[in-house]
Order: structure tokens, then C-alpha cells, then sequence
């Protein structure tokens, strides 16, 4: 079967998470080893997803912790 | 990430905790620290109000531990903690929560990427720099809440699918359909700018210049 690129995209997510079913996976992947698109959307995303996920990107306010157990200590004596 | 391996269980340290051993409660909560501070700012939009809320929701989910039951897993019991106490605040602040226009229903149409004809590969070393730490916070804080929210469980705090519908109390096909969809909205704001940045050449002096 041959999809075209617009149907691709919508599967770009579960394909990455590796949970389309094999048949639809094939077909994907057949459309990728010949669209530089839509290979270019995927690495991009793939890309994207990592980068955010990186430890430094989202970081707690400075001194969040020692203000949080803090509190739970208070917390923790009136009971 | 930082902590050695937990010598008990989680169920254990709850049980410990609800025996008498309060102490265990800093233990607990170790690990989940930036999941409630993200949902919480996820809904709240400024650090302060966001710390306010996950301190809080963090107390809560203290006093009311006896209440948790083993079948759901602990940092889903606390989002959800989390998330209502964001909510409470707002109602609260007199924010009106337009539901209809911050949460778009999940048979809206689909996103479309950006088009790129090729991509060179950013490595991760990349998020030293400020500038793209920045690009990209901003770009997942423009996402709008629903995405935003099951983009940052799953994507971010990594949290697998059902337990992420659990946490959000959605159905594992909206957590799906809302991830793919968050991830195009930010492969649509991010690869091109990205790719600029990418792309820019070091400042180099030219011979005849």
C-alpha cells in the first residue's frame, strides 16, 4: 500500500513510540525510505523530543527543595 | 536520579510513614518533586504561584496518605492532588476558566509539521546554551494546556500512557491523540528555528574584509 505524506504525519507520534501495528508501520516505513520529508519531519521531532527532555531544560526555581521540606518539617512537628 | 537505589518500596515507605515514621515523608517525595512543580506551573503560568501550589499539594497529599490506595501508583495519585489544587487556586483567584477556548476538543483537525527537507541531527550539548533552553521552554509553554500537560508527563517526566491517563483522568486514546498533536505543534515552532540556530555559521573574518 502507498500513503501519501499528509497521512504519514498523523502517524509520526505512534511511530516513534513504536506502537503502530506492524502492517501500518511497513507502510510508513516504505514512505520514509524514499521521502526526504517526511523523513526530515520525523528526525526533527525525534530530535525535538529529546532535546526537551533533557535534565537542563526544565530545572526547579533555585532553592525549591530546601523550601519545600522546609515546610514539611513544620508539617511534620504538628502532627 | 541523584539518591542511591530506595533500599523499600514505595508501598513500604508509605506504610512506614502511616506507622508513625513521618521522617519518611521527605523520602517519598524525593523524586517527585519536578513532576508536581511542573503540572502546577503548567496551570498556574508564574514560578511563584506554581511552588506555591506543589508545596501545597504536597502537604495535602501528606495528610491525606492514609487515603491512598496501592492500586494507582503514587506520582499519579499526586498529580492528580497537583492538578486539582491548581484548579482550586484559580477558582479561587476568580479566574474564569474558559473551557471552551483553552481546551480545544480532541477531534479538532490534524497539525501539520513544519516541512524541512532535511535535518541536521542537534546534539544535546546543545541545551547548554541559554538561548535554546529558552526557545524550547517557551515553545512548550505556548502549547495550549491539555497538550502541554500530557506532553510534559510523557515526553518529560516519562511517564508511560496509562499512567499518564490515570494522572490526567483522560482516556489512553486522548493521551495518544494529544501527544501526537503536541509534538507537532512543537516539530511546527521548534525545527525551524532550530535549524537556524543550527545552521549559523561562527563568526568568521573574511580575508578581505
Amino acid at each position: 500500500m502507498v500513503i501519501e505524506c499528509k497521512h504519514v504525519w498523523n502517524y509520526i507520534s505512534e511511530y516513534l513510540d513504536g506502537t503502530l501495528p506492524e502492517e501500518t508501520r511497513n507502510t510508513v516505513q516504505r514512505h520514509l525510505e524514499h521521502c526526504e520529508i517526511c523523513s526530515a519531519i520525523l528526525d526533527s521531532t525525534r530530535n525535538i523530543i529529546i532535546l526537551t527532555a533533557d535534565d537542563h531544560v526544565f530545572e526547579l526555581p533555585v532553592g525549591f527543595s530546601e523550601r519545600l521540606h522546609a515546610r514539611i518539617d513544620l508539617e511534620l512537628m504538628a502532627t | 536520579m541523584k539518591s542511591s537505589a530506595p533500599i523499600r518500596s514505595e508501598a513500604e515507605i508509605v506504610a512506614a510513614i502511616l506507622a508513625g515514621e513521618t521522617q519518611f515523608y521527605h523520602e517519598l517525595i524525593r523524586s517527585h518533586e519536578r513532576s508536581v512543580y511542573m503540572m502546577a506551573l503548567s496551570y498556574m503560568k508564574n514560578e511563584a504561584d506554581a511552588e506555591d501550589v506543589a508545596q501545597e499539594a504536597l502537604i495535602k497529599a501528606f495528610r491525606n496518605l492514609s487515603t491512598f490506595r496501592g492500586d494507582a501508583k503514587f506520582s499519579t495519585w499526586l498529580i492528580s492532588i497537583t492538578l486539582n489544587e491548581a484548579r482550586n487556586r484559580l477558582r479561587r483567584q476568580g479566574v474564569v476558566r474558559m473551557q471552551s477556548l483553552d481546551e480545544p476538543p480532541d477531534d479538532d483537525g490534524a497539525v501539520s509539521p513544519a516541512l524541512l527537507r532535511d535535518w541536521r541531527e542537534i546534539p544535546s550539548e546543545a541545551v547548554e546554551r541559554e538561548e535554546v533552553r529558552t526557545l524550547i521552554k517557551k515553545a512548550v509553554e505556548l502549547l495550549p494546556e491539555i497538550y502541554k500537560q500530557v506532553f510534559l508527563l510523557r515526553d518529560v517526566e516519562e511517564f508511560d500512557v496509562n499512567e499518564t491517563a490515570q494522572a490526567l483522568s483522560i482516556s489512553i486514546s486522548n493521551v495518544k491523540v494529544r501527544l501526537h498533536r503536541a509534538r507537532m505543534m512543537l516539530q511546527k515552532e521548534l525545527a525551524p528555528q532550530l535549524k537556524r540556530i543550527n545552521r549559523a555559521p561562527k563568526r568568521r573574518w573574511l580575508p578581505w574584509s
